[in-house]
């Protein structure tokens, strides 16, 4: 059976880890390969890079990192942050990326996501997806933001799903801004929402503070796959332990021993 | 003892720095060439892809390299020639045809075919596709990749389409989603082929690589 996927986020900018990471026993505990090699050795399945600097000069830093971290962690690489042209996709994936993600420029011109998935593979682009709920409750839905949160696009999350899935979406990132940073958990309506009317994987984001609202996320939200940043970075909890606790919980993970 | 020499066949298709990465990690030399002269050298092969099995055929054919990859996997296959290891699209291109582009011929050295995986479960659910992540794999037939296997081990997938192989006895690993069995690995005499991906399975994965290296 096809495991659930845990995937650790680490924010970059200017070429170093934001959110001090707390790893012991690093040599360079503010290189994004080093943690990314961290996270390999403990059993992730997959290892994201938002770069939060979107200058040109971040842009190619970050391209060295990723040829850094693809010369020694040999599990799946996915790099998002500012993406809005085929040259940045190309330069990323020939880089040593497997996936990126499209946020921002998939509001401002969804074509963007037809020609990046046409050029390069449906398998390779993930767009992120950022959402906030509409006041009156579930029933309600759910609004795409841009620009952390700030920016309302009018985009109702399922019709805007729906879209970017039949322009060529291999996967969503779906990240609730109600809930991100608030470690309550995270938007499990929204979720199962989106996991149910797409037929792409899903991936949760925004809100974990503790492994049971992993469980929650893969199990009562039906993700495929659940992204988290603070409670590996601060050394709360390994990612094994996290694999241990949802195999525990009847959770099909992936605990190589 | 000069290190291995491995050819990446480089046909724009796809990752191959991380293919290289690990072939480097385990002592080899990977050579990323679109040479015929520099394969027929190598002392294996490796057919790398990631994207579109008409857009990856096109490609091969463009820089005319058909003839010459299809002769190499079928000097491999019939265990005279050098090892030969496709993965990914490159399993899907030792098959005839795919699904995924009627009317565009692929390599046509393993009988069988390649189809798209149902829209839904045997339960009736939507099913995800791609088929994207770590999933289990069975021996079927015993090889020297398949060797250190006992089955239930987990490699990364990432794919739409999936191979059927004719004769059954190619196909060496099994796996399973939304009700399909498929082949994970197509094997015969000197040529091998993933459907996951090895240089992106972690350990396991370099262990699968490294046993493909052994036989050079």
């Amino acid at each position: 059976m096809l495991a659930k996927r845990i995937i650790p986020c680490l924010d970059v900018k200017g070429g170093r880890v934001v959110k001090g990471v707390n790893f012991l026993g690093l040599r360079d505990a503010g290189d994004p390969a080093e943690c990314a090699a961290r996270y390999d050795a403990e059993g992730a399945d997959e290892i994201t890079f938002l770069d939060i600097t979107a200058t040109l000069e971040a842009r190619r830093t970050i391209i060295d990192i990723v040829k850094r971290t693809a010369a020694r962690v040999f599990c799946p690489l996915t790099v998002g942050g500012g993406i809005k042209t085929l040259e940045q996709v190309k330069d990323l994936l020939r880089a040593g990326a497997d996936k990126v993600s499209i946020n921002t420029a998939a509001v401002f011109d969804p074509d963007f996501v037809s020609r990046a998935s046409a050029r390069f593979g449906a398998q390779c682009i993930v767009v992120a997806v950022d959402v906030k709920r509409r006041p009156g409750g579930d029933g309600a839905g759910w609004e795409v933001f841009t620009h952390s949160g700030t920016r309302p696009t009018g985009l109702d999350m399922l019709e805007w799903c729906g879209e970017v899935v039949r322009r060529g979406a291999g996967e969503i990132l779906l990240t609730s801004m109600d809930r991100d940073g608030t470690k309550g958990g995270y938007d499990l309506a929204a979720l199962r929402a989106v996991s149910e009317s797409v037929g792409v994987p899903v991936i949760a984001s925004g809100g974990a503070g503790s492994l049971e609202h992993l469980r929650e996320a893969l199990v009562e939200g039906r993700a495929d796959a659940a992204l988290a940043a603070s409670i590996f970075h601060y050394g709360q909890h390994t990612v094994r332990e996290a694999k241990e606790f949802l195999a525990a919980g009847g959770v099909t993970v992936r605990v190589d021993r | 003892m000069s290190a291995k020499r491995i050819a990446v066949i480089d046909y724009e298709m796809g990752n191959l720095r991380s293919v290289c990465a690990a072939l480097s990690r385990l002592g080899a030399e990977p050579a990323v060439t679109a040479d015929p002269a520099e394969l027929g050298r190598a002392d294996a092969v490796v057919l790398p892809g990631v994207g579109a099995f008409g857009d990856a055929a096109r490609a091969l054919a463009a820089r005319e390299l058909t003839d010459v990859v299809r002769r190499t996997a079928a000097d491999a296959a019939a265990g005279t020639g050098r090892p030969f290891l496709g993965i990914c699209l490159g399993l899907q291109l030792l098959f005839a045809t795919s699904e995924e582009a009627p009317g565009v011929e692929g390599l046509g050295v393993l009988p069988g075919a390649v189809m798209h995986f149902p829209e839904r479960t045997p339960e009736g659910s939507v099913l995800k596709v791609p088929h994207m992540g770590w999933n289990e794999v069975e021996v079927a037939f015993t090889n020297p990749l398949t060797a250190g296997l006992s089955g239930g081990e987990r490699f990364y997938f990432v794919h739409s389409f999936y191979a059927a192989p004719e004769c059954k006895e190619d196909a060496a690993l099994a796996c399973e989603y939304g009700g399909v069995r498929f082949a994970a690995m197509a094997a015969r005499g000197r040529l091998f082929a993933t459907q996951f991906h090895p240089e992106k399975s972690q350990a396991r994965g370099l262990a699968l690589l490294e046993a493909f290296l052994n036989l050079v």
